[in-house]
């Protein structure tokens, strides 16, 4: 019996993992079209864009060596052929399976014309971090698209270094859309008390320049100059290779509670590219975060096993900027900010969103990890906001 | 060469808490709710993070909030990913006069 992973990133490396740990025994093939050996993504628009260095591996190589799978590097799967139990990559193979894991991830979006200039970069690979990396070094003039974690990341990291930084987003206040206009407010105030201008409630019209970028021209008629551009708009599940497979895609691979691709017994799906059912929402979903993946590879190793799943845990993600750290729990955009304490220009922020019911199903939290797992219990247990025992924040207390 | 190395009065640390004794290695000092007391190395095996100082501790279950890492207080073995490695865990004397001391 063979289990073959596609995709060597978080999901497919920590899915190989999660297989040996409770005992599975069968060969593991695992492929990634990448040629680094298997590194973990949330440095890439953080540490490895303030200094050279290496990818941050996501396991040593003696543990590489003692996971026992055959890592073929530099292969792109091309095509599924299901009923046969075959995947057919880039170099021309065949790879044979008896179980099929997907963990493909996703494929940052970009902007039209972006593809034919230097110097326009999505950061979703270690060549995609060290290329900004060593523009940002070269003293660039920096635009970012889209005032999301990557974008805020990426404009952070040129700050640091002194560099100015334009950052255009369509939103009226970036991240309305996940936390609403009040909190989304306090945090894009971090970017300007750093020093990034943002250009919000405005789109990107096109790209500007011959061979290299030299500016991006905005909807409202103006123009920025720019040598370099960090495109951070979102990204789509890399499920491209699945065309004519006959697997349920519908923004994502389609998959039951349990990982297990909907009508294909014998394939699973994991990390950004699953769209499933997940324990603290309502309907399937994808979720792009490191944690996801993480959690996805334990619970597609019990599945594949027959183990007892994993106790569900809510989402969680985190953001550095400007050397504060944005931790999100729950799902904040299924409710409505309900108590705030604190503010970025004090020591700590908080934020906590509940349902119509008053009930807590998210907290944003600025530098007070104490307050986050507060939160974070008060999420899994559906805590009406009014009972939270929040203590007193750091912010009030100093 | 063992080091006996004072932690607390024991009626300092709530159940259900846990402290950091300095000290190299820095050792964290966890009780549970039945009030019994247990340590490990204080410094999370995923990332630099001081378990003791700020985590969340359910009974014999700590979560170090910056990856949210989960440990056995009481074997030191991770619980989850990312966490891989298990913490090290060492002995806690709790002598005839209330005070306790983790053996290093």
């Amino acid at each position: 019996m063979t289990t073959l992973i596609v995709g060597a990133s978080v999901a497919g490396i920590r899915t190989a993992q999660a297989l040996r740990m409770v005992g599975h025994r069968d060969a593991i093939t695992l492929i990634g079209e990448e040629l680094h050996q298997p590194y973990d993504k949330p440095p890439l628009s953080k540490e490895c864009l303030a200094e050279p260095g290496e990818p941050v591996p996501l396991l040593s190589n003696d543990d590489l060596v003692a996971l026992d799978v055959e890592l073929r590097l530099g292969v792109r799967a091309t095509s599924l052929d299901a009923e046969r139990r075959v995947v057919r990559t880039s170099t021309g193979e065949s790879f044979d399976y008896d179980r099929l894991v997907i963990a493909t991830g996703v494929t940052p979006r970009s902007l039209p014309g972006a593809q034919h200039l230097a110097g326009v970069h999505t950061v979703r690979t270690y060549d995609d971090a060290a290329a900004v990396r060593a523009s940002l070094a070269a003293g660039r003039r920096v635009v970012v698209v889209g005032g999301g974690f990557i974008g805020a990341e990426v404009a952070s990291a040129a700050r640091a270094q002194g560099l100015p930084v334009d950052l255009v987003e369509p939103q009226d206040v970036p991240m309305t859309h996940l936390f609403g206009v009040e909190v989304a407010t306090e945090i894009s105030r971090l970017h300007e008390l750093n020093g990034t201008v943002v250009h919000a409630g405005v789109g990107v019209a096109g790209l500007e320049g011959d061979g290299g970028v030299t500016g991006v021209r905005l909807t409202d008629g103006r123009r920025l100059d720019a040598d370099l551009v960090v495109v951070g708009i979102g990204a789509a599940p890399a499920t491209d290779w699945l065309l004519g497979s006959g697997l349920p895609v519908d923004d994502g691979v389609l998959c039951d509670e349990q990982l297990r691709v909907i009508g294909f017994p014998d394939v699973y799906a994991a990390g950004d590219v699953a769209r499933w059912p997940m324990p603290f929402g309502e309907r399937p979903v994808r979720v792009e975060h490191w944690t996801n993946a993480n959690e996805h590879a334990a619970l597609v190793a019990a599945t594949i096993t027959g183990g007892a799943p994993p106790r569900p845990q809510p989402p969680y993600v985190w953001s550095d900027q400007y050397g504060r750290r944005i931790q999100i729990v729950g799902t904040p955009r299924a409710g409505r900010a309900a108590r705030l304490v604190g503010s970025v220009t004090e020591a700590a922020f908080v934020a906590i969103f509940a349902d119509d019911d008053g009930r807590t199903v998210g907290a944003l939290v600025l530098d007070d990890a104490r307050t986050l797992m507060r939160c974070r219990k008060a999420v899994a247990a559906r805590t009406p906001v009014c009972e939270l025992q929040l203590g007193v924040p750091a912010a009030v207390r100093a | 060469m063992q080091e006996r190395r004072f932690a607390c009065a024991s009626d300092e640390l709530e159940p259900g808490t846990s402290m950091t004794v300095p000290g190299d290695p820095p050792v964290a000092v966890f009780r549970n709710e039945a009030g019994d007391f247990f340590a490990t190395a204080d410094t999370c095996t995923h990332e630099d993070w001081s378990l003791g100082t700020d985590s969340d501790l359910d009974d014999e279950e700590v979560t170090c909030p910056l990856h949210m890492a989960r440990f056995d207080i009481r074997t030191g073995k991770p619980l989850c990913f990312p966490a891989t490695v298990a913490l090290a865990t060492f002995e806690v004397e709790v002598a005839a006069d209330g005070r306790v001391y983790v053996v290093v």
